[in-house]
């Protein structure tokens, strides 16, 4: 049952050969062996999940099966669901129960899935590890070679990569600020795609930064991912930024040939200190294309280089105004005080971790009267070049590939000394949130660590349809099939 | 930019977080820290560019001037730290 | 002869800059769905937007951007068919969000202007320097309990219209005016209500003082004052203060003031004591608001006549006086009953009327115009009943009377009371006859030189005819005979 892809197990179900609440079961029993090591879930609904199952069941019954009917999904603790606590892995918010469903989920259920928990986070989806959740961190299900030393699984939705990589949910919702579901799908060896900002919904989703927030898919394939996609995406009448236009056939597009489309590979992607095994798959992934039917096409992305930076001016300032809110007084937890500020401060400070705490910091200064012109201003200008080296570099190509980051999964722990060091896993992602364009992780590899790498796909705006034909075509020529060494279905 | 630790203090304040006094070198450290790597930014010439603003570049959409929310004062105050009746409450501010 | 505060070294110019708060008429909130009306159930007209939970998301409701393009056209401003949202960062129980959605680069209505006139005739013109939408907070309630506040959101996220004057006022008397012609003009808008009793209209007044000639000095800010009273009182207490500091050799400090009306002074706002750093920039959950310029010039036409058109139209028209006209346009109920009575009548006479019985009888009564006993048509009908002939004007007044208690119409008093005219020659020379014979001494007096008798005799006779003898006849009569 494990071994089946969501796309597979949607077609069993269909054909009866077991039951949505078998399913189900089989699930949660392998969350309840695994999650005590992985912690990839902060809250675990088996009543729920079972519920939902037996519905599901009652509709394959009925011959009435809705698009993912039966399929037991992790939700990351950032969309609010509707009578489920959603802590986004803050102390802060560690008693809230929304009364309210997000939209994407909502989607989910309209379509009939199965939720079998909220899955853990970087706090307020800031992170690259999955570090800094107050409910703890989140294990990689892989280890190096030869080593128990526990791995970040990446961030932020460490816990939805975690948790569909040890094959503890057949999928899983995440969100993507500056690459935080494709990071970890390269950390995890499995699939995740941001789409172009606007394809999902926002409403119901704890903001972060609000013109970088995107939610998307983390599966096993690429197939899996726009099938979640197709569900999850979707004009929103109560998210002023959500795009309205139709909902294309994603899955549809993964089969389609990537004869003749133009490849872009930037140049200053490529830098100095690039490890070599990196250099080495990304130069088989562009042979995969060419071998496909693809050209390859060297572009330039001058502004590239500051991608990292201005986003980290922009996250802050926008993390700032959004987190204003978290002040004890309608929802979350409250510290008391002496007086009304006293009683803010304290429950912030109590609520926050450093990693917060340090962006909102940040994004309160660079808001600052005197420095609004130089920060932010100056930031939003960069990401309008940023923008337009994308939009130049789409006139002549129809998607790019890139590594998704620049070193394998490392170890717990690491880069926490220095915040910068932490920030520079994002350098090849952040440029698709700062521009809105949609990126797709493709596991391509392993390291000399038998650890996954992945490659990232970078196509034009709401060209969805192309990125998922491109990573189709890396993944069938991958043949990636490494698994991790903690997963479900396995003895321990 | 380079922060000293009253600009912090004063920062910290506007965020309504408390810092406590031997929390201050470190974050102050990281702190500049991350605005001196953001400092690279102005080797950027943005003369005459128009920031961008939001990640999307489509027409703002309008709502109807219909009523239909609200009358939900229960599920509003249910998650309230601290609810009589049907207020919120705060530490009595005096103004 | 303009204002000024005589301090002890000389005459002092008073500054004066309004910013007005205008809620905006609306059944839904400006980017939620959730209704606006006053007095309900605390916390009941609250949706998950109004109160910031997380993941909520602001939609702007189009008839609320509608109302300010329509007051913007009433001041007649520019209006920018671009304009942008941004966040006011800060820190307060009745701002859930810890940020207000505002607009404050590219605000929706640019310059405009409104015209004043004062007791004295004259009229001025103030410049508008812009109007922009915001959300309104939530209310607090300071004094329920002994160590808490309580937070009402109800108000929170209702549309509100900024507009910001040009400080070009010099004194309380012109800031009133200018709050009572700004109320006047959304009133006929339909735009605010200005209910500054129940908040729906707020002014807050920026106060300086200089020796006249001189550049500006530091101005303070008063805030939340609930009534044009209040406004004038303020501008002078606030006004007097600053003379006064300035004149003992201190610094007027900017700062943001309350006016304690008990004691007629303005104090210090304890919480606004740090300087605010709103940190504004655009609210990334919003698009800019382009709109569309042939909508706006929709709006434009269908706009309601204004009160200073309106004004000049009813001079030209019904050749009433600048005066006349100014009261009767003050209120569009006003103006629109005024213009009903006059259709196809005198009128002059329906001004007198609607100026005089009329708003004294509503005064009295402590009645609007809205709810008046007497309606525009059975006011009109009156009239008609003095113009043919059928009563006079002194027995009008009865028959007004009348109409006021017993809400009859006019016709059937007249015929119930037997209040006819009396237009019998013959009826009115034998009292006229009567009164003279009953009075010889005065007729004498009257025959000898005293002119002023006549009236006395006109007063007697009409006691003699119940009022009810037709006043030029009864002229015609007592001229004959005396």
């Amino acid at each position: 049952m494990f071994s089946l892809t969501l796309a597979g197990t949607r077609a069993a179900l269909r054909a009866r050969e077991f039951s949505a609440r078998e399913l189900a079961t089989a699930y949660l029993a392998a969350i309840e062996a695994l999650n005590p090591r992985l912690n990839a879930f902060v809250t675990i609904t088996p009543e729920l999940a079972l519920r939902q199952a037996e519905a599901a069941d009652a509709a394959l019954a009925r011959g009435e099966a809705g698009h993912l009917t039966g399929i037991p999904l992790a939700i990351k603790d950032l969309f609010c669901t509707a009578g489920v606590r959603t802590t986004a892995g803050s102390r802060i918010l560690a008693p809230f129960v929304p009364p309210y469903e997000s939209t994407v989920t909502s989607h989910l259920l309209r379509d009939g899935a199965v939720f079998l928990g909220k899955a853990n986070l970087d706090e307020f989806a800031m992170g690259s590890s999955n570090m800094t959740s107050a409910f703890g961190p989140v294990t990689n299900p892989w280890t190096r070679r030869g080593s128990n030393a526990r791995l970040v699984p990446g961030g932020s939705s460490g816990g939805s990569a975690a948790a569909v990589a040890a094959r503890l949910a057949l999928g899983a919702t995440a969100t993507d600020t500056g690459g935080s579901i494709r990071q970890p799908a390269s950390f995890c060896g499995i699939a995740g795609i941001k789409p172009t900002y606007g394809r999902c919904s926002r409403w119901g989703i704890v903001a972060f930064a609000s013109s970088l927030d995107q939610a998307g898919p983390l599966a096993r394939t690429v197939e899996d991912c726009a099938i979640l996609l197709t569900s999850m995406a979707g004009h929103d009448e109560k998210d002023s930024t959500s795009a309205d236009r139709p909902v294309p056939d994603f899955a549809a597009a993964c089969a389609r040939s990537v004869k003749g489309l133009r490849i872009g590979v930037p140049t200053e992607y490529r830098s100095d200190g690039m490890s070599p095994e990196i250099e080495a798959l990304w130069q088989r992934g562009l042979e995969w294309l060419r071998e496909a039917g693809a050209e390859i096409v060297d572009v330039s992305l001058p502004h590239t280089k500051y991608g990292l930076a201005t986003y980290y001016i922009v996250d802050p300032a926008e993390a700032s105004s959004n987190l204003a809110r978290y002040d004890g007084v309608r929802f979350g937890a409250r510290t008391e005080g002496a007086d009304l500020t006293d009683m803010y401060e304290n429950t912030r400070a109590a609520g926050f971790g450093a990693e917060v705490t340090r962006r909102v910091l940040i994004g309160t200064y660079v808001l600052s009267a005197g420095y609004y012109d130089a920060y932010y201003l100056r930031a939003q200008k960069i990401r309008a070049l940023i923008l337009r080296d994308f939009t130049e570099v789409f006139r002549k190509v129809d998607a790019l590939l890139t590594p998704t980051a620049p070193t394998a999964a490392f170890m717990q722990g690491e880069r926490m000394d220095d915040p910068v060091t932490m920030y520079l896993n994002d350098v090849f992602t952040v440029p698709a949130n700062m521009s809105g364009i949609p990126g797709l992780s493709v596991p391509a590899g392993l390291d000399g660590d038998g650890l996954p790498l992945g490659l990232q796909v970078l196509g034009k705006p709401f060209d969805e349809e192309t990125v998922f034909a491109v990573g189709a075509a890396l993944e069938r020529a991958a043949g990636f099939s490494a698994l991790p060494g903690i997963r479900a279905g396995m003895e321990q | 930019m380079s922060l000293d630790p009253a600009t912090v203090r004063r920062i910290a304040k506007l965020a309504r977080i408390r810092i406590e006094e031997s929390q201050l070198p470190q974050l102050e450290r990281e702190l500049n820290g991350i605005l001196g790597w953001i400092e690279q930014l102005n080797e950027v010439n943005v003369e005459g560019v128009e920031p961008l603003t939001g990640g999307a570049q489509m027409a703002l959409k309008l709502r109807d001037d219909v009523v239909t929310d609200g009358g939900i004062s229960e599920q509003v105050l249910a998650n309230a730290p601290d609810r009589v009746g049907d207020f919120y409450t705060v530490p009595k501010v005096v103004e | 002869m303009s204002y000024v505060i005589e301090g002890s070294t000389g005459p002092w110019e008073v500054v004066i800059g309004l910013e007005v708060h205008a809620q905006v008429i609306s059944n839904a909130k400006l980017f939620s769905g959730a209704a606006t009306a006053f007095g309900a159930e605390p916390n009941s007209q609250v949706s998950f937007v109004d109160a910031a939970f997380p993941g909520m998301l602001p939609v702007v409701n189009r008839e609320c951007i509608a109302q300010a393009v329509r007051t913007g056209l009433g001041l007649r401003a520019h209006i920018n068919l671009v304009s942008r949202f941004d966040r006011k960062n800060y820190f307060y129980p009745d701002l859930p969000a810890g940020y207000q959605i505002s607009q404050y680069a590219q605000p929706i209505v640019g310059a405009g202007v409104i015209e004043i006139e004062l007791a004295d005739g004259s009229t001025r013109s103030i410049g508008v320097t812009r109007l922009h939408v915001e959300q309104d907070a939530g209310k607090s309630l300071h004094d329920q309990h002994p160590t808490k506040s309580y937070i009402d959101l109800n108000r929170s996220g209702v549309g509100l219209m900024e507009i910001v004057s040009e400080p070009d006022l010099r004194s309380p008397e012109e800031a009133g005016a200018t709050i009572r012609k700004l109320r006047s003009i959304m009133r006929y808008l339909g735009t605010c209500d200005g209910n500054m009793e129940e908040g729906s209209l707020r002014a807050d007044v920026n106060v300086s003082v200089r020796r006249p000639g001189e550049a500006y000095r530091t101005r303070c800010e008063v805030k939340n004052l609930n009534s044009v009273r209040f406004v004038m009182q303020a501008i002078e207490a606030e006004a007097t203060r600053q003379v006064g500091v300035w004149e003992s050799g201190g610094v007027v400090e900017q700062e943001t003031r309350l006016f304690d009306s008990a004691r007629g002074q303005t104090r210090s706002m304890r919480s606004k004591e740090e300087a605010h750093d709103y940190r504004y920039f655009p609210d990334p959950d919003l698009l800019p608001l382009v709109l569309d310029e042939a909508w706006v010039e929709e709006l434009r036409e269908k706009l309601p006549e204004l009160p200073d058109d309106k004004r000049a139209r009813f001079v030209r028209e019904y050749g009433l006086t600048a005066y006349d006209a100014g009261v009767l346009v003050a209120e569009r109920a006003t103006a629109d009953y005024f213009e009903q009575v006059a259709q196809g009548r005198d009128a002059k006479q329906a001004a007198n009327w609607v100026t005089g019985d009329l708003f004294a009888m509503l005064h009295r009564s402590g009645r609007t115009i809205e709810d008046s006993p007497v309606t525009a048509a059975a006011l009109g009908r009156l009239l008609d009943l003095v113009a043919d002939g059928t009563i006079n004007g002194r027995i009008a007044k009865d028959v007004f009377d009348a109409m006021v208690e017993t809400a009859e119409a006019p016709d059937a008093i007249v015929e119930r009371r037997g209040l006819r005219q009396v237009t019998d020659t013959a009826a009115i020379d034998a009292a006229v006859a009567r009164v003279l014979a009953a009075n010889p001494d005065k007729l004498a007096e009257y025959r000898s030189g005293k002119q002023k008798i006549y009236g006395f005799f006109v007063g007697q006779v009409m006691r003699e005819m119940k009022g009810k003898g037709n006043p030029t006849l009864v002229n015609e009569a007592l001229k004959r005979r005396l």
